[in-house]
């Protein structure tokens, strides 16, 4: 099973990016073999709906789940949508991260953990 | 003319300056109070005006008919506002994002997307003692402001001097604001925040090819970098309003400065004569 991970860098000892929308990357990783694609985030950018062109964008990588910081109230409805376990608070290092996933450590959110437009101004 | 305040951090005194330039005006001129700044306009607090005129702003947001959609994801793609998003068997529209531009039932190939009229805020029209007040409100919990401040806008009258308030900061709204007008004021205070965000404003209304001029607000609290910056740039910095109890007391309760401290109108009257001499000199001048 493939989950996405929003991250700062492009490797599996990167930090967790905690933003969403606006994150720089996604670690797109196979929790079986550990197998993992860095995925450039172009909407890092977007002038606005960053949220919801980047959860159409990891809705296409036929993820079960998204990992961030935090998830903002149009991507959440977007992700939901498209049968897409929601894990906000999510902080560390990103193989740890896929450790405890693959361990039940996080709950899925039944909402967005944020109000919109918090990645933004956020270097 | 018409003249913009604005500021590049919010908090820095704009109401106040727009309200003491108006009511200083008002028994040399025919004024006119345009409040842009629709997400929370203040001017009424100070002004008091009798609405008497309400006219509600729409933006047009698409609808899907789903029974003849066939999910092909165009409208997504041409959005260029991310504002739908097309998933699994679903199309999402987040009209909050919409800017109505029309772009994906033009598009799209099955032709099922509508137009709705929403109404996404309200202009309000009506006097205030002589002063002619139009002031426009975002309905909460929408985004769009730009239409709202067109219809606003659209009152504006060459009989008239207009005050135009402007919203704070330096995005799509602050310029949609500011174009059209003659000059536009900057209010800051003189600290290194203030300063910062000045500079950001100045530029914006430089790219829009308006002349501009400083108010500092709270002189004294800071430090003279402000000044300095002024000078440096070339920019005229045309009223002090020292920080004061008084002041910020009168605010406070809403009774307008110049009202509770009437020798404070001849600096207004001073400052709309100096405005009106830059602007008149840069029109006789068009080569900037
Ligand atoms: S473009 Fe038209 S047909 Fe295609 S997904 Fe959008 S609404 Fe449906
Ligand atoms: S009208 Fe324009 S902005 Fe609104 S959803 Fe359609 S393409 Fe996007």
């Amino acid at each position: 099973m493939k989950i996405a991970i929003s991250s700062a860098g492009k490797t599996l000892d990167a930090q967790v990016d905690p933003r969403f929308g606006r994150c720089a990357y996604f670690i797109v990783v196979d929790t079986e073999t550990m197998q993992f694609e860095a995925v450039d985030n172009a909407n890092a950018a977007a002038g606005g709906g960053a949220g919801i062109a980047t959860a159409q964008m990891i809705a296409g990588k036929g993820v079960e789940a998204v990992l961030s910081g935090n998830c903002g109230p149009n991507a959440y409805e977007v992700l939901s949508k498209a049968d897409i376990k929601v894990i906000s608070g999510v902080s560390g290092v990103i193989k740890d991260v896929v450790e405890n996933y693959r361990n039940g450590k996080y709950e899925a959110s039944n909402k967005p953990n944020v109000a919109g437009h918090f990645g933004q101004g956020l270097k | 003319m018409i003249i913009s305040v604005a500021s590049g951090k919010g908090g820095t005194g704009k109401t106040l300056v727009a309200t003491s330039l108006a009511l200083s005006l008002k028994d040399g001129h025919k004024v006119m109070v345009q409040d842009c700044d629709v997400e929370e306009p203040n001017d009424h607090i100070i002004l008091k005006p009798v609405i008497t005129d309400r006219e509600p702003v729409f933006n047009l947001v698409p609808r899907v008919d789903e029974e003849k959609c066939t999910y092909c994801g165009t409208c997504a793609r041409v959005c260029a506002f991310n504002a739908i998003a097309v998933i699994n068997e679903h199309v999402l529209v987040f009209p909050q994002m919409c800017h109505g531009c029309g772009a994906c039932s033009y598009l799209c190939p099955e032709k099922v997307i509508t137009e709705i009229p929403k109404e996404i805020g309200v202009v309000e029209r009506g006097e205030a003692d002589g002063i002619s007040f139009v002031q426009g409100v975002l309905t909460i919990g929408e985004a769009m402001a730009p239409p709202v401040i067109r219809k606003v806008k659209e009152y504006s009258n060459n009989d008239y001097t207009i005050i135009r308030d402007v919203s704070p900061g330096t995005s799509c709204p602050v310029v949609e604001s500011i174009k059209g007008s003659d000059f536009c004021l900057l209010v800051t205070e003189p600290t290194p925040f203030g300063l910062n965000d000045l500079i950001l404003a100045v530029e914006t209304v430089k790219e829009l090819g308006i002349p501009c001029g400083i108010v500092i607000n709270r002189a004294g609290v800071g430090d003279s970098k402000v000044a300095d910056y002024c000078v440096k740039e070339g920019i005229p910095l045309l009223l002090n309003i020292p920080l004061s109890t008084d002041i910020a007391s009168l605010y406070s309760r809403g009774i307008p400065l110049v009202e509770g401290m009437p020798q404070w109108r001849d600096s207004f009257i001073k400052l709309e004569k100096q405005i009106k001499e830059i602007v008149s000199e840069r029109n006789s001048n068009p080569q900037r």
